[in-house]
């Protein structure tokens, strides 16, 4: 008996990383990522240097993998300028044209693309982005935001399968954050492929539906945002406590499972917690029943960087 | 030739204070001409001695190199030419229309000023003004390309560029009899000698050489500036 396999519908607007690396003398900016982004939101998580955006140019076609392929749909995406009929590319430098007017420069991305009524397109594209109203005036009196949006709308103008945005809310105010992310996910429920990068895991969990961890040049975690979330959550903690009595406290929080190590130090006590909820709930209790004074509670390992480099070693194990 | 390329171009060549730095060379000679006219009356001597010093010697390789660096090199360097090349257009294509803009400009702007100020000291007089006037029209057309090419292989196309102008072109070319043969000013004076018949005036390098070398350097450059293009590689700040 033989069975068929349905037939395989062509999906559209599929991004590949092939083993892609990238190296510039002896630095290496990607290292060996393999990774596919299909249709909805997919965001880029990394701290600032670790490769997001030589990996975002690799995908847009303006820097070649020095090993590795990067293809759209199954079509090489380096010399290729056909490619940009399907993607759309928000650029995190700020510099535009700022001697064009809003419309002018919409309107320029619509004749490029050769698009038949290019100024409906570039009407369109300003409305998505609320951008209408300021449209007849010059970029260079934009602020940061709407110069942002009016990048946007050009990527948007030829309505491509593929938008790609580097660090598309920075230096944006809350408003206009909020209003790009709900466009972003509008985009992506349409069945678009969206890719954007960002260093705040916040603002990553609020747009995409599936996160992609880049650091130090190496693909450190793949997956749902909840998933990321909890894996973070879980981590070991580190604290610094000072108060009244360390010696005594330190003694009261060692006799607990929620603690792994905890050391007297000039600064106070350091101590190494592997239960957060339940590390959470007993210091201040514990504080409480011995009658000592807390000065100062204080994470010392909250920063990106070592969020990060736990989730690289929990995707060795 | 890609209309939109060109326009957006143009526009930030002669936009606000940048048409100024066009300007001002062209506005220089002129100016000249106009004072020696007045102080000396007409002069073929002057008018020639002005037009190889001044505007083939000098102004024609910096208005090269303002136009030619500057249709591309900015854009390159802020990287707002994304714009341009994110697009289903061919990167020759591109790199095709910023050499038309580009030799256009330097064109218009050197030919025009240099015709006038040849014109004001002496008339059409041995055919000095037609002759330089030539020689600025395609001289500046190779510098467009030479200088657009050195804008896309280097940042530091500007910088280069005055080098080049001033100690090849200006030094070397004036002392080491050789070195003439490899330089467009020399190209550009031997195609003004050729049409005017000033006795003022003679150059060492043939016409025979002169206009191959010239068809020759501006076509290689425009291509190679094409091929540049479509490997243009932009680094992020990561």
């Amino acid at each position: 008996m033989t069975t068929t396999s349905p037939p395989v519908t062509t999906r559209q607007g599929v991004l590949e990383l092939a083993q892609v690396s990238r190296w510039y003398g002896n630095v290496v900016a990607v290292n060996d990522v393999t990774m596919t982004i299909g249709p909805g939101v997919t965001g880029l998580l990394g701290p600032n240097g670790a490769g997001k955006s030589t990996l975002l140019h690799m995908m847009a076609g303006f820097l070649a993998p020095s090993n590795g392929t990067a293809t759209l749909d199954g079509r090489q995406i380096w010399h290729n300028h056909d490619i940009y009929r399907q993607i759309g590319l928000v650029p995190e430098k700020e510099a535009v044209y700022g001697f064009l007017t809003g419309r002018q420069f919409v309107l320029s991305a619509a004749r490029l693309h050769g698009l038949p009524s290019p100024a409906d397109a570039a009407r369109r594209a300003l409305d998505l982005v609320e951008m209408t109203e300021a449209s007849g005036r010059r970029i260079e009196t934009y602020s940061k935001g709407m110069r942002q949006r009016v990048k946007v709308a050009a990527a948007l103008v030829h309505d491509p399968q593929v938008l790609l945005l580097d660090e598309p809310f920075n230096g944006m105010d809350p408003r206009q954050r909020l209003h790009l992310m709900d466009l972003v996910r509008r985009m992506g429920e349409e069945g678009r492929t969206i890719l954007f990068s960002s260093h705040i895991l916040e603002e990553v969990e609020r747009v995409a539906h599936h996160i992609e961890v880049l650091v130090a040049g190496r693909h450190a975690a793949s997956g749902d945002y909840r998933e990321i979330r909890r894996r973070m959550a879980d981590r070991p903690h580190r604290f610094r406590v000072r108060s009244s009595d360390d010696r005594r406290l330190a003694a009261a929080l060692i006799a607990d499972l929620s603690s792994s190590a905890v050391s007297l130090t000039e600064q106070g006590i350091e101590v190494q917690v592997t239960d957060f909820a339940r590390f959470t709930a007993l210091l201040p209790r514990t504080a409480r029943d011995l009658d000592v004074h807390l000065w100062q509670v204080s994470p010392t390992d909250e920063d990106l960087e070592s969020v990060f480099s736990y989730l690289i070693s929990g995707s060795a194990r | 030739m890609n209309t939109v390329v060109a326009d957006i171009t143009y526009r930030a060549m002669l936009g606000r204070k940048r048409i100024w730095l066009l300007v001002l060379l062209p506005v220089a000679l002129v100016a000249i001409a106009a004072l020696l006219r007045l102080l000396n009356g007409e002069s073929e001597q002057t008018a020639v001695t002005l037009m190889k010093t001044f505007a083939i010697g000098t102004m024609l390789p910096l208005l090269g190199l303002i136009g030619g660096t500057g249709v591309i090199a900015p854009e390159i360097e802020d990287g707002t030419i994304i714009h341009l090349l994110s697009k289903p257009i061919s990167r020759p294509v591109i790199a095709v229309t910023k050499f038309v803009v580009a030799a256009s400009l330097i064109a218009v702007f050197a030919a025009v000023s240099t015709f006038a100020a040849a014109y004001l000291l002496t008339g059409t007089e041995s055919g000095v003004a037609t002759g330089f006037t030539l020689g600025a029209l395609f001289g500046g057309v190779a510098y467009a390309a030479v200088f657009l090419l050195l804008g896309v292989l280097t940042r530091h196309a500007v910088a280069i560029g005055v080098i080049y102008a001033l100690v090849w072109e200006g030094v070397v070319g004036g002392y080491v009899p050789g070195a003439r043969k490899f330089s467009i000013q020399q190209w550009a004076q031997s195609l003004a000698d050729q049409i005017s018949s000033s006795a003022f005036f003679s150059t060492e390098v043939t016409l025979g050489f002169a206009v191959p070398a010239m068809v020759i350097v501006t076509v290689g450059a425009v291509l190679w500036t094409g091929q540049r293009l479509r490997s243009l590689s932009l680094t992020g700040d990561d």
